[in-house]
């Protein structure tokens, strides 16, 4: 009888640490164009290559190519570079306003804005969004006033959510906008089961849950997974997967399988994967499966493949865990300076009048910034009523919560 | 005025609730075809469709979690956890969603849910189905906790939480679903049929949360319990003499806090009895709040009867039961100083 080998542990490691070169070369980009488009009926069965592939529009020349190209208008991918544009300058300012502590955290989506902005472009009004901490880029095209979320992120007098969430956790249910939880995973089955409720009461609205490729490794990721594919849920599920969960490399949650959208196909489930630096490429996969899960095909899984260009949070420092010439190595470059590659090249857009946009909206945020500012910030001017804390816990506040409410004084 | 199980009751509180409101849906594992391990919601696929009353895969928080997304939707969902002792993977979506949705979003989403969950011993569930979890959600602010101990109050309990506009913690002690056990397991016991608490009236009626109910009025002590441990106690103040006023909380939280101060602070004295463990009980809650609120009109030491601090033994089921043999003895104690 032979004698067995010791075991030992296998623990996966990043391409790369700090001071070590970037290496992006075992990551494979198709052409752009290169991806088929099926019909929004399709067999998932029939479509298991797009789980394992990544669908592409915008080539390096700055063309749109392929047949999930031509969707949308000049006009249209104008007012997408606009949106992308305005989550970076509010991104900036606010960063910059944490740095001046005038609050005390915040998230920013820098590298990441195609991705939130394209797919709320594709939604219609009613249907609901379940996200997670980094998708400011849908309040934003949605139309949310940004003096608001300057308001939350301060936590002052005009807070909509009246001091009590952490900054970025905003909610607006007029703009199907679910509140930000904080805690991991949870909202991806709580988009199923709103998703759920659409379809028994005979609605046509759909739902799209959110989460980063960290999460997908809790188990609610699994959670509604399964409540999807079997009810047929009309929702469309975003793995929104950055690279990094804060220090941990995306290989840790995706383990041996070779992509995250791969997850779906044990579930049936049609599992798509995007470009997320490309506009026009997430807007047509967004399209393509909000449409299907709207005819009532059921739902589909979106892998958007992009790279966290920030740290993952002001408390965060990413030079300790990652070479810090990573992201310009990153081969899907930066959404903003394609889609605005297109438009120049389709003579729809100039660096002339990019340059005038980019001023015009910083300096629109500096005034939306001015305003908020001069209601409070989280240490000074004025905030919100200490005996918020005691409302809202309960439609009514019970008995024990009321004495509670005398002892503190308030 | 029909008499029912407790089965029966809850049964006939969903239909009611079904009936009245389309956006109330039931699900759970073995729910739907079948009508539940216990049969509580037996024939209302029949009755209701399938889109209102369904099974769902054996995932606890993806029954909660989809159950809140429904709920902010805008639907009325009353979910079925098959026994307390499956919640644990469900707690995640209860403590830091459902019970905060509402307020970290400043009342713009609201989750009107109720979780049922068959609780507490007494059946040789062993330690995964014998549980008493009141305590680890009377903890968690924005979550309501509520326990019937009886089929009228189970069916108006039930309505109620189902048309509470928070979520609600539904505990059914499922050694009462059939009569009222009190603790005398070497006995059968009496069926509901033959109790006055089994009559349960027709179509809607509502028991407000938050109301404890006087199941014996007495001059010497005051007993505070609640589910199984009611009938237990009534059997415990008949086995001594003792003249106990024996409350039955029905609400866990929000408590009733006046019928409890005004009952201690007329008899002086006051035992605490549940199933559940005793460390960080939720008899240590109601301890702290007849000593804050009653201390100079106490006579003796509060007591706590209940459950060992270890798992619920499948031999050792009636060492463990606090029963009435130990709560007569506490009752004893209590009256000592007299």
């Amino acid at each position: 009888m032979s004698k067995a080998k010791p075991l030992s542990l296998y623990v996966p490691e990043p391409q790369c640490r700090p001071g070590e070169t970037p290496d992006f070369s075992g990551f494979i980009v198709p052409k752009a164009g290169a991806v088929r488009r099926p019909d929004i009926d399709v067999a998932p069965a029939e479509i298991h290559d797009l789980a394992y592939s990544i669908i592409r529009v915008l080539n390096r020349e700055g063309e749109a190519v392929g047949p999930w190209a031509e969707q949308l208008s000049d006009e249209e991918a104008l007012e997408g570079l606009r949106n992308m544009m305005k989550v970076r300058a509010y991104d900036a300012r606010l960063l910059m306003a944490q740095r001046q502590g005038k609050t005390s955290f915040y998230m920013q989506s820098l590298g990441e804005e195609a991705i939130a902005c394209a797919f709320q472009k594709a939604l219609k009004p009613g249907d609901m969004n379940f996200p997670t901490y980094r998708q400011q880029g849908l309040l934003i095209t949605s139309g949310y006033p940004i003096v608001d979320m300057m308001n939350q992120v301060y936590s002052n007098a005009r807070d909509p959510m009246a001091g009590r969430q952490l900054p970025v956790m905003y909610s607006s249910k007029k703009h199907g906008f679910f509140t930000i939880s904080g805690n991991l995973a949870t909202q991806f089955v709580q988009a199923v089961g709103w998703a759920m409720a659409s379809a028994i009461k005979g609605d046509t609205k759909i739902a799209a849950g959110w989460i980063g490729d960290g999460a997908t490794a809790e188990s609610d990721f699994y959670a509604a997974m399964v409540f999807a594919s079997t009810y047929h849920a009309p929702v469309v599920l975003n793995v929104v997967n950055n690279q990094w969960a804060i220090s941990t490399f995306q290989g840790i949650a995706r383990g041996d399988a070779p992509t995250f959208a791969s997850r779906g196909l044990g579930f049936g489930m049609p599992s798509l994967r995007v470009d997320g630096n490309d506009y026009l490429a997430v807007y047509a996969v967004s399209k393509w499966a909000i449409d299907r899960a709207r005819s009532g095909h059921g739902p589909t899984l979106i892998e958007h493949v992009t790279y966290r260009a920030g740290a993952h949070s002001t408390s965060d420092d990413p030079s300790a865990y990652r070479p810090k010439d990573e992201v310009t190595a990153w081969p899907l470059g930066d959404p903003v300076e394609r889609l605005k590659a297109y438009l120049i090249k389709k003579g729809a857009w100039s660096e002339e009048r990019h340059a005038q946009a980019k001023a015009q909206i910083e300096s629109e945020m500096v005034q939306f910034q001015k305003e908020a500012e001069a209601i409070g910030t989280l240490h000074s001017g004025s905030g919100p009523s200490v005996r918020e804390m005691f409302e809202d816990v309960y439609k009514e506040t019970p008995i024990h919560l009321k004495r509670q409410r005398q002892e503190a004084g308030v | 005025m029909a008499r029912m199980t407790m089965i029966e009751a809850l049964r006939d509180g969903l239909d009611v609730a079904m009936s009245r409101d389309e956006n109330v849906v039931v699900y759970g594992e073995d729910v739907g075809y079948f009508g539940g391990v216990f049969r509580v919601t037996q024939g209302l696929q029949k009755k209701y469709g399938k889109q209102r009353c369904f099974d769902s895969p054996i995932n606890e928080s993806g029954i909660v979690g989809t159950a809140i997304g429904m709920a902010v939707y805008g639907l009325r969902p009353c979910v079925e956890i098959q026994f307390a002792d499956y919640v644990y993977p469900a707690y995640d979506q209860i403590v830091s969603e459902a019970a905060r949705i509402r307020y970290r979003s400043n009342g713009d989403f609201t989750v009107p849910l109720t979780i049922r969950m068959p609780s507490g011993g007494g059946i040789f569930g062993g330690q995964t189905h014998s549980q008493s979890p009141e305590a680890v959600f009377a903890h968690v602010c924005g979550l309501k906790t509520v326990m019937p101990s009886n089929p009228y109050d189970a069916k108006g309990l039930l309505i109620a939480s189902i048309e509470d506009d928070d979520p609600v913690i539904f505990l059914e002690p499922k050694r009462l679903y059939n009569g009222p056990f009190d603790g005398h397991h070497e006995r059968p016991v009496t069926p509901w049929k033959k109790h006055e608490l089994g009559e349960v009236p027709e179509g809607h009626y509502s028991i407000p949360l938050g109301q404890a109910a006087v199941r014996r009025e007495g001059a010497d002590v005051t007993v505070l319990a609640y589910g199984t441990m009611v009938f237990v106690a009534l059997a415990a103040a008949e086995e001594t003499g003792i003249d106990a006023e024996v409350i039955d909380l029905r609400t866990i939280l929000p408590l009733d806090l006046e019928t409890i101060e005004n009952s201690v602070k007329k008899t002086g004295r006051c035992v605490i009895v549940h199933e559940a463990t005793r460390t960080c009980g939720f008899g240590a809650e109601l301890m702290s709040v007849v000593q804050e609120s009653c201390f100079y009109r106490l006579e003796a030491p509060i007591i706590r009867v209940t459950g060992w601090d270890t798992p619920y033994p499948h031999a050792h089921e009636w060492a463990y039961f606090p029963g009435p043999g130990r709560v007569g003895e506490a009752l004893k104690k209590v009256m000592e100083s007299a």
